[in-house]
């Protein structure tokens, strides 16, 4: 095994995690001025210029509380809760291609940790393990609310789950393929799937947004119904995990839709880009692209959490078993249609 | 290296296996259990069944076992309220456990004087290879294993609909 590929990958997984961890630090700080400028308030505007440092002050004081474990919890489930949370948000970002190969002394530098050809599964594979971290947690707290609001939450998460897949297949069926990486090669310049799969996306957006339970689907969360959620028991930097990886998701879940859906890394007059600059210059200035529709997406996410209020429980099942999982079937079915056809002529 | 990480991973799953069976509390023995199945997505990915493996892993990790452990959370099973067997079924355990043992060790005896397994296609694990495989060669036992899955769907939404039939 050479020694700069494996230099090369562990600074490349070093530099994703301080990314991810600082994008979530300051969705953060974004959602609060997001939810500020929509309600026409300030937001917090005190800890240094325009109240930058916020989240560094928010996180100093999740280290400082006291923590605290309920009596009859049980202690090393209360313990792994939170730390699977974190975990199965962080490990998402492994298969997604971060941008074009970059040419260093003549070797190409894959931006992309691995490129394991069930990409798309993997990401899935993650999606549905995320659960235990909500469902150990509300369990091990022994309290009711909690167990309640864990249980909501893993049937929210396996009833999405089906639609989610479903939307995913009229996707796989078009690009032939499950490797992110060329699933996004072949969305070169503006051929974006999201033009051929518009459905597809619209259920996969609403689905990715019952997966990171934000809201309008945050009903494991649902402080008028159950205290404070799954994690009513949690204090300290335990608490800080979980809230912590619900930004991790969201910023996840971003890029997943800017990879299958947006084109990832590819910008209309990226060879325009490469022939007059250079490939490396195309390359990174896609990275950036990649990390604008993030942001995009991101933005979306708070948008919607402060406009559009809250389901109920029975709309939420409704929504998803009886519209998003026929809609993706009908997707499905469309899609075949349409390729047989071109195929044929 | 391989063989090394083969015995770590089968060792994994043996004492996750008997740790299901010997944990008091329920809902450490599903969690358990899930481990085990972890173990079997890495011995998937050894045998290099990626398709297998992830598959593995999203439908029992991610969907049967949480289903498993929904249940068994709301149940809140403790000692006071576990039903006592009969003394007769307890010898019935026994004994159809000991038949499974018979009958595994009759098989593992049958691979041994066999000529060792050779693996006509290394790559047949891989998602298109499987595919190919999957509507061609066995196009009719997969389809038939599908309406058994349609009817047990229809099944379970016909028992929670009973009083209105």
């Amino acid at each position: 095994m050479d020694i700069n590929y494996v230099i090369g990958k562990f600074l490349l997984v070093t530099i994703l995690f301080a990314i991810s961890l600082v994008i979530a630090m300051y969705s953060t700080y974004a959602e609060r001025k997001v939810a500020a400028f929509l309600q026409d308030r300030l937001g917090p505007d005190r800890a240094g210029p325009f109240g930058i440092l916020q989240p560094l002050a928010d996180g100093v004081k999740m280290f400082m509380k006291e923590e605290i474990v309920p009596t009859n919890a049980s202690k090393w489930l209360f313990m792994i809760g939170p730390g699977l949370a974190m975990l199965c948000a962080c490990i998402g970002t492994a298969v997604i291609p971060w941008g074009q190969d970059l040419t260093i002394n003549g070797k190409a530098f894959p931006l992309q940790v691995t490129d394991i050809n069930v990409g798309v599964l993997y990401i899935f594979g993650v999606v549905s393990l995320g659960v235990y971290g909500v469902m150990i947690g509300g369990w091990a707290s022994n309290n009711k609310y909690s167990l309640l609001s864990a249980i909501r939450a893993a049937s929210q998460n396996i009833s999405y789950e089906v639609a989610m897949g479903l939307s995913i297949i009229a996707l796989l069926v078009m690009t032939n393929t499950l490797s992110l990486k060329e699933i996004v090669a072949q969305q070169h310049g503006w051929h974006w799937n999201v033009l051929y799969q518009p459905l597809g996306f619209i259920i996969f957006m609403v689905c990715s947004f019952a997966e990171t339970n934000r809201a309008p689907f945050d009903l494991p969360e649902c402080e008028t119904e159950l205290i404070g959620g799954y994690h009513t028991e949690y204090s300290s930097m335990k608490l800080g995990f979980y809230l912590f990886a619900e930004y991790i998701n969201m910023f996840v879940s971003s890029a997943v839709m800017a990879t299958l859906y947006f084109g990832g890394y590819n910008y209309p007059g990226m060879d325009w880009v490469a022939t007059l600059v250079s490939p490396n210059t195309a390359a990174l200035l896609g990275t950036l692209v990649l990390f604008l529709k993030i942001f995009a997406f991101i933005f979306f996410f708070m948008w919607v959490r402060w406009t559009i209020p809250r389901f109920r429980y029975d709309q939420l099942m409704n929504l998803g078993w009886k519209t998003l999982i026929p809609l993706a079937i009908a997707n499905i079915v469309i899609t075949g249609i349409v390729i047989a056809v071109v195929n044929k002529f | 290296m391989g063989t090394s990480v083969f015995y770590f991973v089968a060792t994994l799953s043996i004492v996750c296996s008997l740790l299901v069976i010997f944990s008091k509390n329920p809902v450490h023995s599903v969690l358990y259990l899930i481990l085990t199945f972890f173990t079997f997505t890495v011995h998937y990915v050894l045998l290099n069944a990626q398709f297998l493996a992830v598959v593995n892993f999203i439908v029992y990790m991610g969907a049967i076992m949480v289903l498993f452990l929904f249940v068994l959370m709301l149940l809140n099973l403790n000692k006071e309220n576990e039903p006592n067997k009969k003394a007769l079924v307890k010898i019935l355990g026994v004994i159809a456990g000991g038949c499974l043992i018979v009958t595994l060790v009759g098989s593992l005896k049958a691979v041994s004087i066999n000529s060792p397994l050779v693996l006509q296609n290394p790559n047949l694990g891989l998602v298109k290879n499987l595919g190919k495989e999957l509507f061609g060669t066995f196009m009719l036992p997969f389809e038939l294993s599908s309406i058994l899955l349609l009817t047990a769907m229809v099944g379970s939404v016909l028992l929670t609909k009973k009083e209105e039939i």
